[in-house]
């Protein structure tokens, strides 16, 4: 080697170096234990609460990743390509859906507890306006033309459609109950609406907490703004993200299939719950429902659903079972049109289906809920709603090849492994649930459960809210578990789990969880707390001691005197009346009457479809509250004072 | 050059297209004198609308040959019958019924929410909305509804309101509030309501033997018309009030209220009534169940005795001969004569029951089947 060529190599050699070390000074600002850490303002991370991650959107250039943030109401925006932060932008309070203009100018975000949709111009990454909508916003869509927005409300069960320029609503659409995820199709033609709760049963048959839950995908025409069809999701609750292939021929939508007319008890028998898929479009025909779970592995709680470009792959994010699923589609389309199609269109209790298509599960963080596909389809990106980070998946290895670390508190609270606890299917046999299966979003779903072993048909009961409960103690509707840790712990472990034990640290931060839960804000109380005509005449009735007759009405049996205190409940048991033949003998718990107005079915068993049906059917003999010298007029004054508790 | 001819060409088309349309209209006419009975002089015959009528029947795949109320949602119809709401789309009749979750067999009224474009049906079983195929029914059992029997169904806004056998109702879609009015709360003496017709500003009840209701949106008050006369079968006091206190539906358009009662009709203007009688007007019968306003100066009457159509001045009776059952129709002209036209179809019954229209076409609702009037150019 000449001198010459030693200088250079020497240069070259330091030039590489250099270039290696600084390369290691970057990694050390931004890794940590192989995260990515997006915090760049330092000193402020400790101070700043959970962002909780929950849904994502890559922005139409490619260039950025928008976070939506549910706990620390912000949407976050970072460099796609190095993962820095880029902006935090404030909204209102919880988040839970947004998405982008067409055109990706403005960003739409829908603040599911103050109901408004946030508009954020994506220029100058600012919030210019603030729309209110309907009650409890949870999706939000704007059409190709710019005309409209669609606004999914969970509460109100529509879809408010509104003047895409100035928020003014116009009308709303009537979706599924507890409608939530809104999706456009790749031609801009239509929206995919779904739901959480199941539509209650259209007949009274005196069976219809008996029956399999009904559910739906909303079509929505997006030029005319109206339904133009309702896909039927028959034996399905919780219906979550749609996603569509880029031709438009192949719909998913993830979805909870559960199994609430057996015995609970028999989880080891495959009881809880089916975790599906129902496929939808040209591609299929008539839509088809296929499981994601495994022999003896479930796919708990699938959420999110994309489809590659290419259309060759497709993705499930599974909330309970911590990990993203990997579908080849070829495959799933040669088992759709290969195996005779069963009458009802449903495989989901083919534990052995999914080996047919399913090709990967691949471990990310805790409860892993939205997803996005860059634009060429090789990085997947998963929000870890728990964890605070987003994996990046390479879609070629189908392995996690980076994690960001959102910027935040780098500790792990004992509220957040409570939450962590309440939301993994770690713990029940082969995976199958967790409390979140049942208490979606940590509120309910809206079924009847056969929770005990005693046998089919006996002791049905309704699932119940789980909003500022703490309180509320004795729990489950006999009032047979004096606190929650006795609720969450032998009994969870021994009925439900059927596997492994919470230990006592777990246990103790479940409860924690459980009881820092809060209400979610009351839609039937006016702003200023005072109450409307009907409610206060209502409010009279609901404390009266005197029926209309002028007969004094017995302390125990006026609606004031159970349904007492802030909570409305004494927190006693009483026989109001509604026990059946399959019922256990016994006096039932005084529910609260903590947001009452969501909660149907209504009664121990779920028997009363609405609040009316509580005293119209099922209330013969006052047993339930002196009632029955209402007039009806009467008796719609105390339901609206009601909603307002 | 080129473009004089064009415009030469234009203009002599057009010269002939005027030419045609005026020889038609007149052969219109004569055709319409020709058989004229009574002295009207030839040249006054008012030019009413002509149909030719199409009837639907169980055996064409209407569900159900009693036909309560009809509805146009552009190019579907829907048919309230006594055994199911037929949709009429694309040539072929679907049925719902209590199988789909309608509230009852037998649907009484409908209305469209020409937003959403869903349907709302009022039936003896309670109140069923239609919406992209689902049907969610409220009854008295489930929902604040005051009474299972809807006789009349109209929507405003994110307002459903009900007339029903024990009085009216307010369904508010957004806040789910039920809102009753009857005796305890309106000048309303009896409850059993009739039909509806809200807008923004007014709300009009047809009350069954307690006159025409008016609620006012803006103040919160409520008014009461009713037979100045108080008489049930005479009209001591005509034009000074509501004909009968027995309504039987009312529609309000155009800030005019149209009422038909049992015994007569009426046109209120705010100020002014109109009342109708068969003595005195071209209305076949003063038994009239349905009256569905055009605007403030068009109105057709559906009574047991034909369809009657009002312009402001004349009248037109679609009808069927009661000896020989063919199809007749007469024009009524502002002096009182009344000409025959020669018509060979006609609706299904004389027993009139609903209205609606489709374009120029009309869809009516018979005792004994569906009438699709096409319009005769």
């Amino acid at each position: 080697m000449s001198r010459t060529s030693c200088r250079e190599y020497m240069q070259t050699n330091f030039a590489a170096s250099l270039c290696v070390l600084i390369t290691a000074l970057f990694c050390l600002m931004f890794w940590k234990t192989g995260t990515i850490d997006a915090a760049t303002a330092p000193g402020t991370g400790a101070e700043l609460g959970y962002a909780s991650p929950l849904e994502l959107l890559i922005s139409p250039e490619g260039k950025r990743i928008y976070v939506l943030c549910n706990e620390s109401d912000e949407v976050r925006v970072l460099n796609a390509a190095t993962y820095a932060p880029i902006k935090s932008i404030a909204v209102s309070h919880q988040p839970r859906g947004f998405s982008l203009s067409p055109d990706g100018a403005r960003l739409f975000v829908a603040n599911s507890w103050d109901d408004t949709v946030s508009v954020i111009d994506t220029q100058s990454l600012t919030v210019v306006a603030t729309w209110p909508v309907g009650a409890e916003p949870s999706g939000v869509v704007e059409d190709p033309a710019g005309r409209h927005v669609f606004v999914a409300n969970r509460i109100s069960s529509d879809i408010a459609v509104l003047d895409a320029q100035t928020g003014t609503e116009e009308k709303r659409l009537l979706a599924g109950r507890g409608a939530s995820y809104l999706t456009l199709s790749p031609d801009g033609r239509l929206i995919y609406a779904t739901h959480i709760y199941p539509n209650l049963p259209p007949l009274r048959t005196g069976l219809e907490n008996r029956t399999p839950p009904e559910s739906e995908i909303t079509v929505v025409d997006a030029r005319r703004a109206e339904v133009v069809d309702r896909i039927p999701l028959h034996s399905i609750a919780g219906v979550f993200h749609v996603a569509l292939s880029v031709d438009g021929r192949l719909g998913a939508v993830a979805e909870f299939h559960p199994k609430n007319l057996i015995p609970l008890a028999h989880l080891e028998h495959g009881g809880a719950f089916a975790y599906t898929l129902t496929l939808f479009g040209a591609a299929v025909g008539k839509p088809v429902e296929i499981p994601l779970d495994e022999l003896d592995r479930y796919a708990s709680q699938p959420f999110g659903v994309a489809i590659a470009p290419d259309g060759l792959r497709l993705y499930i994010s599974l909330g309970g079972s911590e990990s993203v699923l990997a579908i080849d589609v070829a495959r799933l389309l040669h088992f759709v049109h290969s195996r005779p199609r069963p009458a009802s269109g449903s495989y989901a209790y083919d534990l052995s289906a999914s080996g047919n298509y399913v090709i990967a599960r691949i471990p990310v963080g805790h409860n892993p809920r939205g997803l996005a596909l860059s634009g060429d389809g090789s990085r997947l990106f998963v929000a870890n709603r728990l964890d605070d980070t987003i994996s990046v998946i390479d879609t070629k290895t189908l392995s996690v090849a980076t994690t960001i670390a959102l910027e935040g508190p780098r500790t792990v609270s004992a509220l957040r492994r409570g939450e962590q606890t309440f939301y993994s299917a770690h713990y029940s046999f082969q995976g199958q649930i967790s409390c979140s299966s049942c208490h979606i979003d940590s509120t309910y779903d809206a079924l009847t459960w056969n929770l005990e072993p005693n046998g089919f048909g006996r002791d049905i009961v309704a699932n119940r809210l789980l909003e500022d409960i703490k309180d509320t103690a004795p729990y489950k509707w006999n009032g047979g578990n004096p606190n929650l840790p006795t609720e969450c712990g032998p009994r969870t472990e021994k009925y439900f789990w059927r596997s492994e034990n919470y230990s006592d640290l777990q246990l103790a931060d479940l409860a924690l969880y459980i009881r820092s839960l809060p209400a979610r804000p009351n839609r039937w109380r006016l702003p200023g707390g005072e109450l409307t005509g009907a409610q206060e005449r209502g409010k009279e009735i609901f404390e009266r001691s005197v029926d209309r007759f002028g007969q004094p009405i017995p302390e125990t049996n006026r609606c004031s005197f159970c349904h007492s205190g802030p909570l409305g409940t004494d927190n006693k048991s009483f026989d109001v009346g509604t026990t059946k033949p399959s019922d256990h003998p016994g006096m039932l718990d005084t529910a609260q009457l903590t947001n009452v107005a969501l909660p149907a079915p209504y009664l121990h068993d779920g028997s009363a479809r609405t609040l009316e049906e509580i005293w119209t059917i099922y209330n013969p003999e006052d047993k339930h509250g002196r009632t029955n010298d209402l007039t009806k007029d009467e008796l719609n004054d105390l339901i609206e004072y009601l909603r307002t508790r | 050059m080129k473009k004089f001819s064009n415009r030469k060409w234009i203009a002599m088309t057009l010269l002939a297209v005027v030419l045609l349309a005026n020889a038609g209209r007149r052969g219109f006419a004569q055709a319409a004198r020709r058989p004229h009975r009574g002295a009207a002089a030839a040249a006054a015959l008012p030019l009413m609308p002509r149909f030719r009528f199409e009837n639907f029947t169980i055996a064409d795949g209407l569900p159900d040959n009693h036909v309560y109320a009809v509805l146009v949602d552009g190019d579907r119809v829907w048919a309230g019958t006594n055994n199911g709401l037929g949709l009429y789309e694309d040539g072929k009749w679907k049925t719902f019924s209590t199988k789909d979750g309608l509230a009852h067999r037998a649907v009484l009224s409908l209305a469209l929410d020409k937003r959403t474009g869903d349907v709302w049906a009022g039936t003896m079983g309670g109140l069923s909305r239609i919406s992209g195929g689902r049907i969610v029914s409220y009854t008295q059992l489930n929902s604040g509804l005051s009474n299972d029997v809807v006789y009349g169904v109209s929507v405003e806004r994110e307002n459903i309101w009900v007339a029903t056998a024990a009085g009216a109702g307010r369904l508010n879609l957004h806040t789910g509030e039920w809102s009753l009015y009857n005796e305890r709360n309106t000048p309303m003496r009896e409850i059993w309501v009739y039909g509806v017709s809200a807008t923004a500003t007014k709300v009009y009840f047809a009350v069954w033997g307690s006159g025409l209701l008016e609620f006012d949106q803006t103040s919160g008050r409520w008014d009461i018309y009713d037979d100045p006369d108080g008489e049930t079968e005479l009209v001591l006091f005509k034009d000074q009030g509501l004909i009968h206190d027995i309504v039987s539906s009312v529609s309000y358009v155009d800030n005019i209220v149209w009422a038909s009662t049992y015994f007569g009709d009426s046109r209120y203007d705010g100020r002014y009534w109109h009342n109708f009688l068969t003595k005195d007007s071209g209305l076949p019968s003063n038994f009239t169940n349905y009256v569905k306003g055009v605007d403030a100066n068009h109105a057709w009457f559906c009574t047991d005795k034909g369809l009657a159509y009002y312009d402001g001045t004349n009248w037109a009776v679609y009808t069927r001969s009661l000896s020989l059952h063919k199809p007749v129709m007469t024009v009524r002209d502002a002096k009182g004569n009344v000409t025959e036209i020669p018509v060979t179809s006609g609706p299904a019954h004389n027993y009139i029951l609903g209205i609606d229209f489709q374009g120029g076409d009309i869809w009516v609702a018979t005792a004994e089947g569906l009438s699709h009037g096409i319009l005769q150019r």
